[in-house]
């Protein structure tokens, strides 16, 4: 006997085009103008805080930055569809999700100036702090989702992974997890075509990121992730229906800056790549949608720009005036302190050291 | 009560779930089987499937789940199979379990025990029977603690549980049925970080935990040395005051354990000793453990694993001096 036992199917999403045509078939009844203009301010405050953040690296005033630039649809509508109950869980380059979320601009700036004083998102945002290890934070975003589930918070949570990241053990045993106990996890894949040197066509052999999840019983889609309003779209979804179990979005857009700061990828990289999807921009659609509405004009750009940047300025004046204090390093290992941590404590701080350094 | 290893296991989880929902137990065939050394036995029934999980093979899963759970907001029990199955979530104990009240400024914590069998001396296959202590000890932010009795396996159960941290909780497989004891039926601590003086004496001091603190015991009783003898009990963080007091009264220091020789706990131990105590010794400290190697098949074990003799000999070599 020869019989077909699975069919597995992958659907891809677009709303709005990269002229900003809307497939109004698609388009969601929920969205309002105003929502769209919002979409447009968030991606807009996040290319410009990723700018700022890009420059004080270059100026030797922060440490190594991860851009988003290109990316600013996949982590702002995506964050945008959340609830205040639902967590997120990111890695290490979410700071335009970070942003619509509520994380304290200066908290943002002590992170990249190098203090964990910058990654105490737990005080008034529902996320934990960026994860550097790739893929490492899938199965807390498990292990939270199940806590939601148990202590019925009825909150969701949504996490993020880069194409890079599903090639992991651990982003399949997290799918597999969750598929198994049902909880109410959205992954996202943000998917930019790069993991440092390694195109996507190297990274796996599969057609889409998305089909991956079929292994683990998982709905998925693939969406394009310059496109705020299908991302926003297919992320409302997937956080409505969590309760049935957990989705992954293939969301497909494009790293056009480089891996970190500390990268230069016109090593490996052909300009003639990045110069084709520059037409696909997520922010430039939005506004030729929004001018061709008459919902945007200069004036309003202008002023946006400089709230923006006053905003971004204030920020980086509070975490530059940011004092390190040492001794947090040895009094929140943990819950106490041993004694003989202590006294590791005390010999530095008799040893003059930290005196000398922090002048 | 007089129960064995498993059973002081066993009623200091049944009392932690009674006491908090928020801890849940989670690992491979702890549910219905009650785990493969049958410590979880009965707790699927009583507190149910979401309570008592059972999960898909994933030790990266299992803890990794385990650190997102106390993330949001409850206090897991994940279990690992074996000592030797757990380096596949080595990364998530190092670079998560362990950092994250720190890196998070004590804004997020992950309280959590890890419950793992670990030693030989049983004739498992490969892989069932390390002693790991010092690869978890080395991590600044995780606790390290290796009961040798029930009474001590329930107290420090309990302790570890009422804990805002994540605790790599130990459990020797050949103590786990080698003998009863008597032990209260209600709550109680056992102070972590804290060793204990099983046996009191003059003329030697000898560090040890886990499996190796019968053979001690033993061999110190059939010798009629006049001993101290310290069951660490929790490897970290360490009790350098109670190694240290009694290293300044007897002048002598031995470590015992049974993880390989090079680079293990007992280099730590005697390193605080010469640090602190050099003065007071009478003679170099030395150390007792199994020769520098992978443990062996279960054939070889018996020549691998310190015993007795070797204990005995090296009492006679370090009171000779």
């Amino acid at each position: 006997m020869l019989k077909r036992v699975y069919d597995g199917t992958v659907d891809y999403l677009q709303i709005m085009d990269e002229f900003g045509s809307i497939d109004v078939s698609l388009f969601p009844k929920d969205v309002t103008d105003q929502q769209i203009v919002d979409m447009y301010k968030w991606m807009s405050f996040a290319r410009q805080l990723d700018a700022k953040a890009l420059s004080l690296q270059r100026q030797g005033r922060a440490v190594t930055y991860a851009p988003i630039l290109g990316q600013e649809a996949t982590q702002v509508g995506s964050a945008l569809a959340m609830g205040p109950k639902d967590f997120f869980v990111p890695n290490f380059r979410q700071h335009g999700v970070f942003l619509v979320r509520g994380l304290s601009l200066e908290a943002f700036f002590i992170y990249w100036k190098g203090f964990e004083e910058g990654s105490t998102v737990g005080k008034g945002v529902n996320a934990v702090s960026y994860i550097v290890p790739v893929a490492t934070q899938l199965p807390h975003a498990v292990g939270i989702a199940y806590a939601q589930k148990y202590r019925k918070t009825g909150g969701a949570v949504v996490t993020y992974v880069g194409d890079g990241g599903t090639s992991e053990g651990n982003f399949y045993e997290s799918m597999n997890f969750a598929g198994v106990f049902k909880v109410p996890c959205v992954f996202i894949i943000e998917n930019n075509g790069w993991a440092i040197s390694m195109p996507r066509a190297k990274q796996s052999a599969t057609q889409t990121l998305a089909q991956k999840a079929i292994a683990a019983g998982i709905p998925t889609m693939q969406v394009d992730g310059n496109d705020v309003i299908a991302v926003y779209k297919a992320t409302k979804d997937a956080i409505a229906k969590s309760g049935n179990g957990p989705s992954v979005i293939e969301c497909l857009t494009y790293r056009m800056s480089m891996h970190t700061t500390a990268d230069d990828p016109t090593k490996y990289r052909d300009d003639s790549e990045v110069d084709a999807w520059k037409p696909k921009d997520p922010i430039a659609r939005v506004a030729a949608y929004l001018s061709k509405k008459g919902l945007w004009d200069k004036g309003k750009e202008q002023k946006m720009q400089d709230d923006n940047l006053k905003k971004i300025d204030d920020a980086v004046e509070k975490a530059e005036a940011f004092k390190p204090d040492p001794r947090s390093m040895f009094k929140n290992l943990y819950s106490f302190i041993p004694e003989t941590l202590q006294e590791e404590l005390d010999a530095a701080e008799q040893a003059n050291f930290w005196q000398q350094k922090s002048d | 009560m007089n129960v064995n290893m498993v059973g002081a296991l066993n009623n200091a989880l049944d009392i932690v779930m009674q006491e908090n929902e928020e801890i849940v137990l989670l690992g491979e065939d702890i549910g219905k089987d009650g785990g493969v050394f049958r410590v979880t036995d009965g707790l699927l029934a009583k507190y149910g499937e979401n309570r008592v999980v059972d999960t898909p093979l994933s030790e990266a899963g299992i803890i990794g789940t385990a650190i997102g759970m106390a993330l949001g907001g409850m206090h897991p029990f994940p279990e690992v199979q074996f000592a030797g199955f757990m380096y596949l979530a080595f990364d998530q104990l190092v670079n998560h379990a362990a950092r994250y009240r720190s890196r998070s400024r004590a804004t997020r914590t992950v309280p959590m025990v890890v419950r793992t069998p670990v030693s030989g001396g049983v004739r498992t296959l490969e892989h069932h029977s390390d002693s790991p202590e010092e690869y978890y000890s080395h991590v600044g932010g995780l606790i390290v603690v290796e009961p040798s009795t029930p009474y001590d396996a329930k107290g420090l159960m309990i302790k570890a549980a009422h804990l805002d941290d994540p605790v790599v909780f130990l459990e020797p497989t050949k103590l786990y049925r080698l003998f009863k004891q008597d032990i209260p039926d209600e709550a109680y601590e056992v102070e972590i970080g804290k060793a204990s003086a099983v046996r009191q004496g003059d003329d030697m001091t000898i560090v040890t935990w886990g499996t190796m603190v019968p053979v001690v015991k033993n061999a110190v009783e059939k010798k009629g040395t006049n001993a101290e003898i310290i069951d660490l009990r929790t490897i970290n963080p360490i009790d350098e005051t109670t190694i240290l007091n009694s290293v300044r009264k007897t002048g002598r220091a031995m470590i015992v354990h049974e993880a390989q020789l090079s680079f293990g706990a007992g280099a730590e131990i005697a390193a605080r000793i010469a640090e602190k105590a050099i003065f007071q010794l009478q003679a170099p400290v030395m150390r007792v453990a199994s020769a520098s190697l992978p443990y062996p098949f279960p054939g070889y074990e018996q020549f691998y694993i310190p015993n007795e003799a070797k204990v005995s000999e090296a009492i006679d070599k370090i009171m000779s001096v």
